[in-house]
């Protein structure tokens, strides 16, 4: 086994990380943080402009999954906004895995250039985990689609500019057969964007979807195909695209803030053993996540699709995360109750943010127990519970 | 970037399974207790030259590298081999390593490559000219310590305490026994006695590692294989999903560990005294042998304990039982992960590594 990431991976990375030293402003993450919108255009297009995003597509151009991996964990370790990004270019990666001429012209080539965005439209009010049971139709009329139906969770619906939507399309066949995926322009009529504002200041939506007349050029693979193009997608999302190294950040900023704090008893934060520990645990198991997380991008990078191992690098990440914001919750005490800019707060108010922020980690991009049922049934093998 | 295990090193793994299948498993690890020691395996595995095979060519052994000992010591671990592999291992390379050899006394000798002296490690320092529970200590004709900051070796016993009244009875059934070290020859003194057995003992916890990866993979296997046969409520109670999740959590933290034992094994290999490697936790970038060590074995520490934890617990009663395997499992994963500290302690160790030092 061979641990560098090699030449060509550690040079992209001092090009990333020469970038963010010039880019990743103060304002930058200050707007992020004041809007809730974890999403940058001009940002994005100024990693466009340096040649780094083109490698963000998984599977496109001369890139390879090592640098889609490098870059992504590059701006998460750095607190940069990526999330945006990061759905688009999980899009990006999914037109080019299954997209036709059309989506690569008109949709890939301007998710490119940093100035476009895109959202998942899959979860609905009453379909989360169930996803294979969503409600939302597609209707074919002539050479069109009429879709009618509601999605929740479209964070970055308010900046996107194309929905990759879940539809329904066959009722009478086995939920997960009549299912088909299409790439959606936000401007077409019928669609409204209302935001669901949550209890981590970033922003998320719900959408309505309201006779929306699509052509079928905007299908995106085959009708009743859509399953497996959430296949394609789900695998980018566990692991590649970032989301797995949160706390990373999370033991940068406590132990730069408790090298400085006082402690109760009056001694320095940092020389209390029980933090050290905490703290050493922490960089353990952020080697963990990353080599898992690593390992999912090498087998993508080897040309396989790393479904399985993405669901093991989120489950350890997360609950790893979450594990260590409540270590240092409850060590920071009163002070790491307090918020962004407010005097006194413990590492400048990242520990608010992070307790704030990581209860959803073990949600999103499928619960801890889709994970485990995955791991359970297809890498156990034991029987399906459901 | 390469995940995959080199050539030779699939020929090694595939070697070694089917030698830890057929010499040892837990039927014989069963009959190994309570001392831990098949002296018939271990004369089998003489003869596929693994107890030399860490040893530079150089110095009359195989000239594999740490990446290559820990592939044998994961297939070792998954057998529960009661061999003394990883022990005699680490001190042979400890004293092939040393500088300004005593010709008198030659460091790593005949027998010691061939195995048929075997020597162990004491993996703690001595305290007042013993060292204290020695891994190998009850079957190792010789034992390498450090006492102060002498680096010390004991014997050769011409009969080791085995099975007698040196062997401390214990959790995991382990060669465990004190050796007193009053008669034992200097080997080394000062700062690079200490940086030897140091490294030395980088090198166990990264092969300790290793070996409860293999355990943790074969006690996690065994609870799968429990749970699809065995019915309640006329299912497989492997079908109800409160068990389905115990077990599901274990893969990716086996999985982890294993990755970072091997990283710890490229990073040792690796090292040199010019090149300790990056240790930058602030950007988690760790390429330092003795950080990626302490992390290998709380990890695979951890992954052991939960997967023979739970493992034993699906079993029901009859994990607790005598006669099923898990238990033979259970034991020796707690035993290797306490053997050389808390680790609590370790990682309050790690922390001096990866922080600023304590005020």
């Amino acid at each position: 086994m061979d641990f560098s990431l090699g030449d060509r991976a550690e040079a992209f990375r001092s090009e990333v990380r020469t970038f963010l030293g010039g880019h990743l402003t103060a304002d930058v993450v200050e707007r992020m943080h004041a809007t809730g919108t974890f999403n940058d255009k001009d940002f994005n297009a100024g990693l466009a402009e340096a040649g780094l995003l083109a490698g963000a597509v998984p599977g496109y151009g001369d890139r390879d999954p090592i640098e889609l991996y490098v870059l992504f964990n590059e701006l998460e370790k750095a607190g940069a906004p990526y999330d945006g990004l990061a759905v688009t270019m999980l899009v990006a990666g999914v037109i080019h895995a299954v997209g036709t001429d059309f989506h690569r012209s008109e949709v890939l080539e301007r998710l490119l250039t940093g100035r476009y965005n895109c959202c998942l439209g899959y979860s609905e009010p009453d379909h989360g985990s169930d996803l294979a049971a969503i409600a939302t139709r597609a209707v074919r009329d002539g050479d069109e689609w009429v879709i009618d139906g509601q999605k929740m969770w479209t964070t970055m619906a308010h900046e996107a500019d194309w929905v990759i939507l879940l539809t329904r399309t066959n009722p009478d066949v086995p939920k997960h057969k009549g299912l088909t995926m299409f790439l959606v322009p936000m401007d077409h009529p019928g669609i409204e964007v209302r935001p669901v504002p949550t209890m981590a200041t970033e922003r998320t939506n719900a959408t309505f979807y309201d006779g929306v007349r699509v052509g079928d050029r905007w299908r995106l693979g085959e009708v009743d195909g859509g399953w497996s193009v959430m296949g394609v997608a789900l695998a980018f999302e566990r692991g590649v695209m970032g989301g797995t190294n949160p706390a990373v950040p999370l033991l940068r900023h406590v132990r730069q803030w408790a090298a400085e704090a006082t402690s109760p008893d009056g001694g320095r934060m940092l020389d209390d053993p029980l933090l050290r520990e905490r703290l050493a645990r922490t960089a353990m198991a952020n080697q963990v996540s990353q080599l898992l997380t690593l390992r999912a991008a090498w087998i993508a990078a080897t040309g396989g699709l790393p479904g399985l191992e993405g669901s093991m690098a989120k489950l350890y990440a997360t609950e790893r995360y979450q594990q260590a914001v409540g270590w240092f919750q409850q060590m920071a005490a009163a002070e790491g109750l307090l918020s962004f800019g407010v005097d006194g707060s413990a590492a400048g108010g990242w520990i608010d943010y992070d307790g704030r922020h990581s209860p959803v980690t073990t949600i999103y991009g499928g619960t801890t127990e889709i994970n485990r049922n995955n791991v359970a049934e297809r890498h156990l093998g034991l029987p399906r519970s459901r | 970037m390469d995940l995959n295990l080199t050539e030779d090193q699939e020929t090694i793994r595939t070697v070694f399974a089917t030698f830890f299948e057929g010499e040892t498993g837990p039927a014989r690890a069963r009959e190994a207790e309570p001392t831990g020691f098949d002296a018939a395996a271990w004369e089998r595995l003489l003869e596929t030259g693994a107890p030399g095979m860490g040893v530079p060519e150089a110095d009359g052994g195989g000239g594999a590298s740490l990446a290559d000992l820990a592939v044998v010591a994961i297939e070792a671990g998954a057998q529960i081999a009661p061999l003394p592999l990883v022990d005699h291992g680490v001190a042979a390379r400890l004293l092939s390593g040393l500088p300004n050899r005593n010709d008198s006394e030659p460091t790593v000798d005949e027998g010691i490559l061939a195995g048929s002296t075997i020597v162990g490690l004491a993996i703690r320092p001595a305290l007042n000219g013993s060292a204290q529970t020695v891994p190998s200590g009850a079957v190792a004709h010789r034992v390498v310590a450090l006492d102060g900051d002498r680096l010390v070796i004991d014997g050769p016993l011409a009969e080791v305490p085995g099975a007698g009244a040196g062997h401390l009875a214990n959790h995991g059934c382990l060669p465990l026994a004190h050796r007193d070290l009053s008669d034992a020859t200097v080997l080394a003194t000062g700062p690079e006695a200490v940086a030897a057995h140091a490294r030395a003992v980088d090198e166990w916890r990264t092969l300790t590692a290793a070996t409860l990866v293999g355990m943790a993979r074969e006690a996690l296997a065994l609870g799968v294989e429990y749970v699809q046969e065995r019915e309640q409520f006329g299912r497989p109670v492997g079908s109800f999903q409160a068990v389905q999740h115990l077990l599901a959590d274990l893969p990716g933290l086996i999985d982890g560990a294993h990755l970072l034992a091997s990283k710890a094994a490229w990073a040792g290999d690796r090292a040199t005294d010019d090149t300790a490697g990056v240790l930058d936790v602030d950007a988690n970038d760790v390429t330092n042998f003795s950080a990626l060590a302490a992390m290998a074995l709380v990890a695979a520490g951890e992954a052991a304990t939960l997967a023979t934890d739970r493992s034993l617990h699906v079993h029901g009663g009859y994990g607790f039982s005598e006669e099923y395997d898990i238990q033979l499992y259970y034991r020796r994963a707690r035993a290797l992960t306490y053997l050389l500290d808390d680790p609590a302690r370790e990682c309050r160790r790690l922390a001096g590594m990866i922080l600023e030092p304590a005020c």
